[in-house]
């Protein structure tokens, strides 16, 4: 096809994606105020990323597998970035199927520093490269999420290997379901403002699958697999709630009231996630802990992602309570029960603090509870759709997942060998060093 | 020539340090160790993960001093280390065999 038509027919979506353009006179142009905001909204979750989630897992991992987060961290953000650009965009963006968003976009096509994306209000738009950058964030946080679940012992290589497959036939799809044009999940009408089903479910559910997959850590119950630095991971959350703001009110694509909920809610839920983890572990173990305070703190903003937008910043403290009820449950007695080692408890954290989430964002939307309800708001409709979406999601990530675990494995080995493990993937797998004193 | 060797509880050090510059020590060598005796461990907990930790964190000072010297130098250290709780430390006397001061090659006694 002559890149002339592809131009044309592009064009033609990205026009026809706009609502407003219907019968207005003129093309609706970017706001100032919201273009500022939606680009200070974006740095903010690359900053989640590097260093946020960088330092918090980093310090929760021994001193000789320090730069194997660092590096998986970094090296994960870059490639889901390009992929975003050469074809995740178009895949997750791009038009209006149900399963996903098609071919048009492919290598950003027909997108110029003055198309624009459509927010939730008729007529207001945003530059479109800002909602790309912005959406690529996602991306690429959801993409770094998942490797704690095999920290210290997965193989660089594969860990590149399966993000790219990864985010192709996982992130990209379930990202337009439940956020694209035509989507299945849009359009059953699930809630989901920042991403707990698309960022957080999709993390905690692959990671784990890697966790069942890999193999529980060589010495597990036995060595002293304590964090090398509880304060790097303090560091590493306190730059997690900090970016949040722009995961949150960011994903309202606006500066208007709609972001200021999401805001409040992102404060709320998270204090009352950190006071309930700090009381349980108070009650259940006789201290309450640092790094069960950043588990709350973790925990709350988790639960709060899907509910930012359409909750009550009162509801928000007890879906943030819950959120660490439950998540301190699956992490301090299910995890050990069952057997599997969730490194850093990115399926106990962020998969059940998201599933929580979204389906607590039914119960917590409902006005009688202080949320903005909708057209005939029914808690048990809207809970029941919240949990489908939950259901297609986790089945979907969780099959694919250890499919793509499976190819990974026979073409480059996902583990480690016993001596590589033992001596710490820095030094075989980096050249490197963390610390030298 | 004796080498006295010393695990003291590491707040200690200071005031084993300056009760044996009175009476005439002029070096030693300390190290940051981890031991354990009659004093136990602790336990850390990491989200339901439990690390029993068995070593306790102490200070080895080790002294070559003249034979005249030494059971005053075990009396000093013992005094001023000691806190009369579980896990004040130990002390121990071997021979040594050679003695060299780097800086001039002197040897034995006059290396100390």
């Amino acid at each position: 096809m002559k890149i002339s038509k592809l131009l044309a027919a592009s064009a033609a979506l990205t026009i026809a994606a706009l609502p407003a353009l219907a019968q207005d006179t003129g093309a609706p142009v970017p706001d100032k105020g919201d273009t500022s905001f939606m680009m200070m909204a974006t740095i903010l979750v690359l900053f989640m990323i590097l260093p946020g989630v960088a330092l918090f897992y980093g310090g929760l991992v021994r001193t000789k597998n320090m730069l194997s987060i660092l590096m998986q961290s970094t090296v994960i953000t870059a490639l889901v970035m390009v992929i975003w650009v050469l074809y995740g965009y178009s895949f997750a963006f791009g038009g209006s199927g149900t399963y996903w968003g098609g071919l048009d976009k492919l290598f950003l096509k027909g997108v110029t520093m003055d198309s624009t994306a459509a927010t939730f209000t008729d007529g207001v738009v945003i530059p479109e490269y800002v909602f790309i950058a912005f959406q690529m964030t996602f991306a690429a946080i959801t993409a770094v999420l998942i490797i704690g679940g095999f920290a210290e012992r997965v193989k660089f290589g594969a860990v590149v290997l399966f993000m790219a497959l990864w985010v192709t036939f996982v992130y990209f799809p379930i990202a337009h379901m439940v956020w694209g044009e035509g989507g299945l999940i849009l359009e059953m009408g699930a809630l989901d403002f920042a991403g707990g089903t698309v960022v957080h479910i999709n993390a905690g559910i692959a990671a784990l699958v890697g966790a069942m997959v890999i193999g529980p850590r060589i010495g597990l119950g036995k060595d002293m697999m304590a964090p090398h630095s509880m304060t790097l991971t303090l560091v590493g959350a306190a730059i997690l709630w900090v970016g949040w703001f722009g995961f949150n009110a960011g994903s309202n694509l606006e500066a208007t009231g709609g972001a200021g909920l999401a805001m409040i809610n992102t404060f709320t839920a998270t204090a009352g996630a950190i006071l309930a983890w700090a009381l349980i572990e108070a009650m259940a173990r006789g201290k309450a802990s640092m790094l069960g305070g950043a588990s709350g703190m973790i925990a709350g903003l988790v639960a709060v992602t899907p509910a930012a937008g359409s909750v009550g910043p009162i509801g928000a403290i007890v879906l943030g309570a819950l959120a660490s009820t439950i998540c301190y449950y699956f992490v301090a007695v299910v995890k050990n029960r069952m057997g599997y080692d969730d490194s850093l408890d990115v399926f106990g954290i962020h998969g059940i603090g998201g599933i929580v989430g979204a389906i607590g964002t039914g119960i917590f939307t409902a006005p009688g509870l202080g949320g903005t309800g909708g057209d005939d708001y029914s808690i048990m409709g809207q809970t029941l759709i919240q949990a489908q979406g939950v259901g297609i999601t986790i089945v979907w990530c969780g099959v694919v997942s250890f499919i793509l675990y499976k190819i990974v494995d026979v073409v480059i080995g996902l583990r480690v060998s016993e001596d590589v493990e033992r001596a710490g993937l820095d030094l075989e797998t980096h050249g490197e060093s963390a610390y030298h004193y | 020539m004796k080498l006295v060797i010393a695990a003291i509880k590491p707040f200690k050090l200071d005031e084993v340090r300056e009760a044996l510059t009175e009476i005439g020590v002029r070096g030693m060598m300390v190290t940051e160790i981890k031991g354990f005796g009659a004093q136990s461990g602790h336990t850390e907990i990491y989200r339901g993960a439990e690390y029993t930790v068995n070593f306790v964190p102490k200070v080895k000072i080790e002294i070559g001093v003249a034979d005249d010297m030494a059971d005053q130098v075990v009396e000093t250290i013992e005094k001023s280390a000691r806190t009369g709780k579980i896990g004040d430390g130990k002390i121990f006397v071997l021979d040594i065999e050679k003695a060299v001061r780097v800086r001039t090659g002197e040897t034995d006694d006059d290396a100390l």
